[in-house]
């Protein structure tokens, strides 16, 4: 039986309006939807199908305190195994690999998911950092993934074109669009996620070295220049003389 | 103390990110007194390694070695690692890429560093304190991180910083590394480029396609566009989640976040998903027919009107413009 990992984050609604209070240093999550990451959902997905048929089980992790709970429980009902919470605010992305690589130090798995990047840091640090902590190889962006036995075929994405690559188990990988399409849970999935096991894990203290000071907005951009839809050529001229980008 | 940079290269040529990152990270050297040290792995010709010396490299080494030709996200993090410790270099930049996000984060461990990702601006050292601002939200918001580890990692966003040419070619060193076995685990099978395309990521100029272009037959205009404007094709999510394009090409929150200089989206309506990915591009051009669409609330120019007239007479417009330049 093959152990897949599959780390969630809980992330704010795509459709979130993005502001700030206690003077920009904190996200105002006053009225703010949290969902699965949208990437990690990929990642969850691509779990399912690779352990289904008693092929494998799927735990996903999630380092973050009882809030996170519902997310939890939506990856229970898309069709994971069980569940842990590793209960602790999530500093940055080292504190969370950290915590996670610890857990997985002390319960082996075959093959570790993570999605591409958080939606709301987006960092692309997890997957390279649990890959390093763990010794083991870790690709950040993959666009598909098979397993043949004890090895992974994997597609990772480059500028212009893609790598193929294959990589011996246990690894982490970093899922994008392309490796599944994201699974919508059905009234059983519901149902069974309730009683699914999600085990409570304390973190372990460490020390971080990153911490968001403050935030800002994009400075809104000036009103809009309409060119009539006769003559683009007006257009052209004033990306060439006044915007100075052609 | 010094400044180390790794230029990527692709294919070994250098990229136009990879002279962002050495500018930057020159910048960096200047605003501490110390020198640059650029790293370079793979083959790349000797002229092209000392010409990173003009962006500002005071030495570059030179890591040229069969197993470590093409990019080996574990071996070459474990030879920058160490490079950084034989330099002493307390500041390591390296380019946002999508090789740099594999690597930025294994460097870091090894050098027990804070790491800054996705950065647009130089840092700030004031009163002992380094802070630098990166993208957060996916381009909805920016936030300002401080790094307190002694070693620090960055990485360089494309596109958001400028290639200052400024000295003359530097030395080049050979320098190499003993790499464990266990860091070529993972096997290169196959590198595929489309070398007639240019890069999405590292676009100056994108030209974007939505639902608006009703079908994939319609996408010659925006390719015709995009090849005379030396532009990426991109496109948004109900396009290449309907197969009319390939999904290398979506942008926005949940495909690739680009920040060009110039960013024409056709018939895209700006739903905040689509813009998260796009609103850091330097000037946004709209054609939409539907004067409401809410992505001319946040475009420098637009046209209302149908893109199946006006993409022609933009196209014709262009190559007139090309001609007489
Ligand atoms: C979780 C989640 C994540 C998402 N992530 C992304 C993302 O990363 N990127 C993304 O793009 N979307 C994303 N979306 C989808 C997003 O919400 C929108 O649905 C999508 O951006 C709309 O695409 P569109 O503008 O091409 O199509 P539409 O919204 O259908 O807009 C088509 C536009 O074309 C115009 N038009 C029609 N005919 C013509 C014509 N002949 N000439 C000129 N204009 C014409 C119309 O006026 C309209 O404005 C996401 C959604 C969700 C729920
Ligand atoms: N708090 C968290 N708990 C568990 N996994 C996480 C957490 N934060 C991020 N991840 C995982 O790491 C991936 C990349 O996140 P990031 O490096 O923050 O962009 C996400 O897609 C998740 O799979």
């Amino acid at each position: 039986m093959m152990k897949i990992l599959v780390c969630i984050s809980n992330v704010p609604d795509t459709t979130t309006k993005i502001t700030f209070t206690d003077n920009n240093t904190q996200f105002n999550t006053n009225g703010v939807q949290f969902i699965l990451n949208p990437w990690d959902e990929i990642a969850l997905a691509r779990a399912i199908e690779l352990a289904d048929g008693g092929k494998g089980t799927i735990t996903v992790i999630n380092v973050g305190d009882a809030a996170t709970d519902a997310t939890i429980r939506k990856a229970l009902a898309i069709g994971a195994t069980d569940a842990v919470r590793i209960n602790a605010k999530p500093k940055d992305a080292w504190y969370v690999a950290y915590q996670i690589a610890q857990y997985v130090k002390a319960n082996p798995f075959d093959l570790i998911l993570t999605g591409k990047e958080s939606i709301d840091y987006n960092g692309s640090k997890v997957a390279g950092m649990l890959g390093e902590l763990l010794d083991i190889p870790s690709v950040s962006i993959i666009k598909k993934l098979d397993l043949d036995g004890g090895t992974a075929a994997v597609e990772r994405e480059i500028e212009g074109g893609k790598e193929l690559l294959t990589i011996p188990l246990p690894f982490v990988a970093g899922t994008a669009e392309g490796v599944a399409e994201p699974k919508i849970p059905n009234m059983r999935g519901i149902m069974s996620a309730r009683t699914k096991p999600l085990t409570v894990v304390e973190p372990i203290a460490v020390e971080t070295f990153s911490n968001i000071i403050g935030y800002e907005t994009p400075a809104p951009r000036g009103k809009v220049t309409l060119v009539y839809a006769g003559s683009p050529a007006q257009l052209v001229e004033l990306l060439h003389t006044q915007a100075r980008v052609i | 103390m010094s400044v180390l940079i790794y230029a990527e290269n692709a294919g070994g040529k250098f990229k136009k990110s990879t002279f962002e990152a050495v500018s930057y990270a020159k910048d960096i050297a200047d605003q501490n007194n110390t020198s640059l040290i650029a790293i370079s792995i793979g083959d790349v010709a000797a002229g092209d390694l000392a010409a990173l010396g003009q962006y500002g490299a005071e030495k570059v080494l030179n890591v040229s070695n069969a197993k470590l030709k093409d990019f080996v996200n574990q071996a070459y993090a474990s030879v920058i690692a160490e490079a950084a410790k034989a330099q002493g270099a307390d500041i390591v930049v390296l380019s946002n890429s999508f090789s740099g996000r594999g690597l930025a984060p294994r460097i870091a461990v090894k050098l027990q560093a804070g790491l800054a990702d996705g950065v647009v601006e130089l840092p700030a050292q004031d009163g002992g304190k380094f802070t630098v601002k990166k993208t957060a939200f996916s381009g909805k918001a920016f936030a300002t991180v401080e790094l307190s580890s002694a070693v620090k990692v960055i990485s360089l966003t494309p596109n958001a910083y400028k290639v200052v040419p400024n000295g003359t070619d530097a030395s080049v060193e050979d320098f190499s590394v003993e790499n464990k076995e266990s860091d070529f685990k993972a096997m290169i099978k196959d590198i595929v480029r489309s070398t007639d395309k240019v890069s999405l990521p590292d676009a100056e100029i994108v030209v974007s396609g939505g639902r608006g272009l009703k079908g994939p037959e319609n996408w010659g205009m925006v390719e015709e566009l995009a090849e005379l404007l030396g532009a990426a094709t991109a496109c948004s999510k109900p396009v290449s989640d309907a197969g009319w394009r390939p999904h290398s090409e979506h942008v926005g929150q949940t495909g690739i976040a680009v920040s060009p200089n110039l960013y024409i989206a056709i018939g895209i309506s700006g739903a905040i998903q689509h813009l998260a990915g796009v609103s850091s591009s330097k000037v946004i051009v709209v054609i939409n027919k539907d004067a409401e669409a809410p992505f001319f609330k946040v475009a420098d120019y637009g046209i209302v009107g149908d893109a199946f007239e006006v993409l022609p007479k933009l196209i014709a417009a262009v190559k007139e413009y090309k001609t007489t330049a």
